[in-house]
């Protein structure tokens, strides 16, 4: 086993770095990604070692990057690009629901966009506004891109990697504020999971707890703090919403009986909406409870000062939690 | 509005079929060059009236009408290479037919059997684009690909290649294009911006996108932009063959307006009585693409008198084939809708396509009792 001990922007950075090795058509863009590294300082040293032409310094125009990065992946490419915050990401929207999204389609087949679109998302950094949303739901729900949300520094090593290999256009969020917060070692030569699968990753018979991204660590403080209370949470990390990988789930639930799903995003129409429709669609004579949805309200994300009252927390879990164990 | 009009034309072939001197720029084919043009000239207006008659007799769902425009799309598709790449609008079925992309393949995407499924690596012509705009960044982005390829600069003949963007005037409002014309020009993209001024977008003039002549944008930019006649498929071609060959030897981005009429309306469905007299479309009939042409081979007895018939014939020919092949154009499977979204069929749309699938199969049923 070779273990290297990572952060999630380390595990970001070699996993790029890695693809970039493996694949000299992996071309990286965005803005401040040459000589900063970034923003988050993802790209670090990479332009220092690959050159400019493969980490490229993009005007500051976003619909200008997922533009130009249509074309260079129709030249052979295989553009991954960074946009700097969540917020940001709506002057591309046309250029990736209309562009990026739909070009196999309308080829009949025959000219995919293997474009991976790295986007920094969620709250909790005390950030300005535009710097803290969460707009999975609006990919999600766009045929022809596939989304996932890593939570974790092992995870993200090798979805980043496994992302760059797709054929398919994927938006990759990133939890900002999971960064630089936790390590992990990373053995670089294990085999990893399919990058389209959602994991068990804590036990448990209570009730199922579902989350990606920056909910995962939630869930997994609720269930901790659950164990003084008798509770026995399985929590499980989706990993990918679109597609979603319901398996994992379903045989979850058809355990519990239970279901709360855990998002940063608002509630309305997020992804726990489809999520709480699919489990009642397949697992109805199983569920002792409606599935409940516990998100960000249904505002525009709040002020930094007030964002912690906003985003959902381990005690909201809980209560969502106890709510379906009283029904 | 007199400065979005005065700029002198590059012009190189008089409406009256008379050859003109330019300092800048000339026609460097022969006579039979002109002739070989012009055949392409007749052929693509054939497939566009072929096109609308199909339209109104409910064979196509729409057409935008090329009509007025062929030079601007013979002379710049003609000037292209092979190794060169063009990215279209929905209304460039000339430079369509410069690609050797079939007529078919667009017709079958304005009757809705499909969304414009010809191979672009193939071709080296995009797919037509909708989303005013957008394809100019996918140029410029193709480009991009093509100096990361060492495709640019090194004199190889038949290696260094360029890439052209079609857009419209109206086009150049879009953000899109702005933006294409930031990152190719500090990228020093190999690309030639190509801008057909039909004088109109829909019902909105030229003078509700700009208060300066378009070709001046490009100074602002940090390129050269010139305006052409575009009707005049001499200078179209003698102004893309520069501007292409600049891009190709790594001396970075043009932009060309092309200055011409929409002679119809903006596609099928729309009423151009309703928002712009019909003496301006009289004037413009004067100024003519094809004519000017016919008249130059006719003057300078270029061509026989069998030469214009044959062409004829060969419109005539093409027109019943597509006549024919559009009526007999089947619709999809609806059951092939679910394909080609991903790579590989997701097993949520599989199991969607087998819902419908079993649904389709019980209305049968239905019917059937
Ligand atoms: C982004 C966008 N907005 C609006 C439309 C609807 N639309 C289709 S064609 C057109 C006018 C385009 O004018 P121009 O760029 O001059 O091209 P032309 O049709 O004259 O060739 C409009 C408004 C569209 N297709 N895309
Ligand atoms: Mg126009």
């Amino acid at each position: 086993m070779t273990a290297t001990t990572m952060s999630m922007a380390k595990a970001l950075n070699a996993g790029l770095r890695r693809a970039m090795d493996d694949d000299s058509k992996v071309v990286l863009m965005g803005e401040d990604i040459g000589r900063l590294g970034g923003v988050f300082r993802i790209t670090d040293g990479l332009q220092k070692d690959f050159g400019d032409e493969r980490v490229i310094d993009t005007p500051l125009a976003e619909s200008g990057i997922l533009g130009t990065a249509v074309g260079l992946a129709l030249r052979g490419y295989r553009p991954v690009v960074e946009i700097q915050f969540d917020g940001f990401v709506y002057p591309a929207y046309d250029q990736i629901v209309s562009q990026v999204a739909k070009y196999r389609y309308r080829s009949g087949g025959r000219v995919g966009m293997p474009i991976v679109i790295r986007i920094p998302f969620g709250g909790g950094i005390g950030a300005v506004e535009h710097h803290s949303e969460s707009p999975e739901a609006q990919f999600a729900h766009t045929p022809g891109l596939k989304v996932v949300a890593c939570s974790n520094p092992r995870d993200t090593y090798w979805m980043i990697q496994q992302a760059v290999a797709s054929p398919d256009p994927v938006v990759f969020l990133e939890p900002k504020r999971l960064y630089h917060s936790t390590k992990a070692e990373i053995d670089v030569e294990a085999t990893p999971t399919p990058l389209f699968s959602s994991q068990v990753v804590r036990p448990g018979t209570s009730a199922t707890v579902l989350a990606y991204g920056p909910a995962v660590s939630v869930a997994m403080g609720a269930a901790e703090a659950g164990l003084a209370d008798g509770l026995d949470l399985e929590v499980i990390d989706l990993r990918t919403l679109s597609p979603l990988d319901m398996g994992p789930v379903h045989e979850s639930v058809r355990k519990t009986g239970r279901a709360v799903v855990v998002h940063e995003a608002h509630r309305n129409l997020g992804m726990g909406a489809e999520i709480a429709a699919r489990i009642s669609e397949e697992c109805f004579y199983s569920l002792e409870a409606p599935v409940l949805r516990v998100g960000g309200y249904d505002t525009p994300y709040p002020p930094s000062r007030v964002e912690e009252a906003w985003l959902p927390d381990l005690d909201r879990v809980l209560d969502a939690v106890d709510r379906s164990l009283a029904w | 509005m007199a400065d979005l009009v005065d700029p002198p034309l590059v012009q190189l072939l008089t409406p009256e079929g008379e050859r003109v001197e330019h300092p800048d720029y000339r026609f460097d084919g022969d006579d039979q060059t002109i002739a070989a043009l012009y055949r392409d000239l007749v052929l693509t207006r054939r497939v566009d009236t072929e096109a609308t008659a199909l339209q109104r007799h409910g064979e196509l769902g729409i057409w935008a009408s090329l009509l007025g425009q062929e030079a601007a799309q013979i002379g710049s598709g003609r000037a292209l290479a092979p190794q060169d790449f063009a990215f279209p609008t929905y209304r460039e079925h000339g430079v369509a037919w410069c690609r050797d992309v079939d007529p078919m393949a667009l017709l079958r995407l304005f009757r809705g059997t499909d969304q414009g499924t010809w191979d672009p690596d193939e071709h080296n012509f995009g797919l037509y684009t909708i989303v005013i705009g957008a394809q100019t960044l996918h140029a410029t982005g193709y480009a991009m690909g093509i100096q990361r390829d060492g495709a640019v600069g090194t004199g190889e003949a038949g290696r260094d290649a360029a890439v052209v963007a079609y857009f419209g005037d109206g086009a150049t409002s879009q953000g899109d294009v702005n933006e294409a014309f930031v990152y190719a020009a500090v990228m020093n993209a190999p690309v030639v911006f190509f801008c057909q001024n039909n004088q109109w977008a829909i019902s909105e003039p030229t003078t509700r996108q700009t208060r300066v002549p378009l070709y001046q944008r490009a100074a602002g930019f940090g390129f050269p932009g010139v305006r052409v006649d575009g009707n005049d498929v001499l200078a179209v071609h003698a102004v893309t063959t520069e501007a292409l060959q600049r891009a190709r030897e790594g001396s970075g981005p043009s932009l060309i307006e092309a200055f011409t009429y929409r002679m119809g309306a903006h596609t099928t469905t729309d009423d151009p009585t309703r928002y712009r007299h019909s003496d301006e479309v009289e004037r413009w009939k004067l100024r003519d693409p094809l004519e000017r042409v016919r008249a130059y081979l006719r003057r300078v007895n270029a061509v026989d008198e069998a030469f214009f018939t044959d062409i004829e014939a060969e419109a005539e020919e093409l027109g019943v084939r597509l006549r024919a092949e559009v009526r007999a154009l089947p619709d999809p499977d609806p059951t092939t809708l679910f394909g080609n979204v991903f790579t590989e069929q997701t097993p949520e749309l599989a199991a969607e396509q087998e819902e419908f699938r079993s649904w389709s199969a019980s209305l049968e049923t239905e019917v059937a009792r």
